[in-house]
Formats: structure tokens, sequence, C-alpha cells
């Protein structure tokens, strides 16, 4: 997969591709890492932390592969580093998600916008995440299991738990209150992590 | 600014996983992920990238006013 590890430091025409390229896939960074963790402002910290991260990794960019692809996966990985350290754990604040659930105002869609980010909220991280790849950003699957670093059938089978999670939330209009953090479920993509930080980001090995 | 909601240009991507049967949320979902697309960029993040343009590649001058206990590289 990366096999051109040794590339030279990039040319300063390659560096404004690579810039421009980055500055373009900001957006959606911004809108993964808020799906991600919920909150704007951390949202955007982290963006930032994975922005920091991707222009000092740009040598180990292919170019011609996916920006939005690789800027995931630093931003997943910033997320999860942060996570790890408790900075997100636990913090989920009702006043904070309330605002965050009415901040995609100005739209008078039938599905509210709100209950619909609340329900995604209480998702375990991995499936959140899961579908917020597949559902929101529109990657497919394959697309999604490199992002993760875990196996496609794995990434299928959080994305349909997901689906039927919202199904059975928006249908009953049964959304819980607050957002259920499980430890279960964080510890499994913590120790995903391990495996894309020991470099076998693609299909990870589940032990 | 928000005149289109469903049609908008930006990526092409988005429709791959699109099935034919999907719950009304789906679509729900990737508003909400476009509505944050669609923002307006703050201004932290052009300052952020407009530094990028004078530090050769060393992101650790300054950069970002986060507090994190960042491994501060010397």
């Amino acid at each position: 997969m990366a096999d051109n590890k040794e590339r030279p430091e990039r040319t300063p025409s390659e560096k404004a591709d690579f810039k421009r390229e980055l500055e373009g896939v900001v957006p959606h960074l911004r809108a993964f890492a808020r799906g991600l963790c919920g909150r704007p402002d951390m949202a955007d910290d982290l963006v930032q932390e994975a922005l920091l991260k991707a222009w000092a990794a740009q040598e180990r960019f292919e170019p011609g592969t996916s920006m939005r692809a690789w800027t995931f996966v630093i931003l997943r990985n910033a997320y999860l580093t942060d996570m790890r350290r408790n900075r997100f754990r636990g913090e989920y604040d009702e006043n904070v998600a309330e605002r965050i659930l009415t901040a995609p105002a100005g739209q008078e869609e039938p599905i509210h916008l709100s209950d619909m980010h609340r329900a995604l909220l209480t998702l375990p991280p991995e499936r959140r995440e899961a579908l917020l790849l597949v559902g929101a950003g529109g990657f497919s699957y394959e697309e999604a299991a490199n992002i993760c670093g875990c196996a496609v059938g794995t990434i299928k089978s959080r994305v349909g738990r997901a689906r039927a999670a919202l199904n059975s939330m928006l249908a009953d209009g049964d959304i819980p209150q607050r957002a259920i953090e499980d430890e279960g479920a964080h510890r499994a993509i913590l120790e995903e992590l391990d495996d894309v930080a020991a470099g076998n980001g693609v299909a990870a090995s589940k032990s | 600014m928000t005149s289109s909601k469903k049609h908008e240009p930006g990526t092409g991507e988005g429709t791959k996983s699109g099935k034919a049967k999907d719950p009304e949320w789906a679509n729900g979902l990737k508003q909400l992920y476009d509505s944050v697309v669609n923002e307006p960029l703050p201004d932290s993040f052009k300052s952020l990238l407009d530094q990028f343009d004078d530090t050769p590649r060393k992101p650790d001058s300054k950069s970002a006013e986060r507090s994190s206990g960042e491994e501060s590289s010397s």
C-alpha cells in the first residue's frame, strides 16, 4: 500500500497542490469530527490538530489518492488519542448537546435533524463512526474499512447495527436523553488504534 | 448561500452508498453532515492554513493555541 515511504521532501509546487487539496477537505473534516465527538468546539480543535499532523506528514501522502480518506485517518487517530486521554469521555453535556442540535438550523425538513443528531450521539462510537463514513461521508465499505483499519465485514456489521439502532430510535421517537458512552466499545476502537499505529492499518487482525 | 439543499456540487461522492430503500433518516444523516460541510470556514482555519505557507513543514511553531499536552519536540 504505502510503498513510497522514502519520498524526498516535496517541491514547492507539490506542496501547493497538497495544501490546496488539504484546504478542500477541511469542511469534510469538520463534519466528520463533529459527528464523532458531537461538540463543535472540540471538533474544530481536533480538525486543527489533524491538519497540523497532515501537513507535517505530507511526504506520506500519495498524490492521486483520496485526500479525504487520508486525512480522515489522521483525524480519527487524533480523536482516539484524545479520547484515550479522557478528553471526551464522559463529558457529554446536555446543554452543549442542545446547542449542537440546534446548530444546523435553517432547515425545515420532515426528519428533525436534532433528533437525528441526538440519536447518532447515542450510538457506540465505533458504530457511529462507521455510519458517518458510509452513510454521511459517502465512503464505500471498503474505504471505510481502510480508514478504520478493520475488515470490510466489520464495517458492514457496524453500519448495519447503527442503522438498526437509528431505525428503532427514530421510528419510535424513543431517543435516550444522554449519550451512552460504552466503555467496551471504546476499548474496541482503541485496540484497533493500536493496530493502526503499528502499521497494520489495512485489514487489521482481530485477535 | 444555502440555496441548494439537495443538489450541491462540491464533492461528487455521496451517492455510492445510497440504497434505494434507505429510511427517511438516511437523508437526514447526509444533511447533518452537509450542513457542517457548508458552514463558512472559521477564520481560525484560514490562519492555520496560511501558516503552512511560511513554515517549511514543521507544524509546531506556536501554531495553535491548543493547550493539548502534545509531545513538545525540541
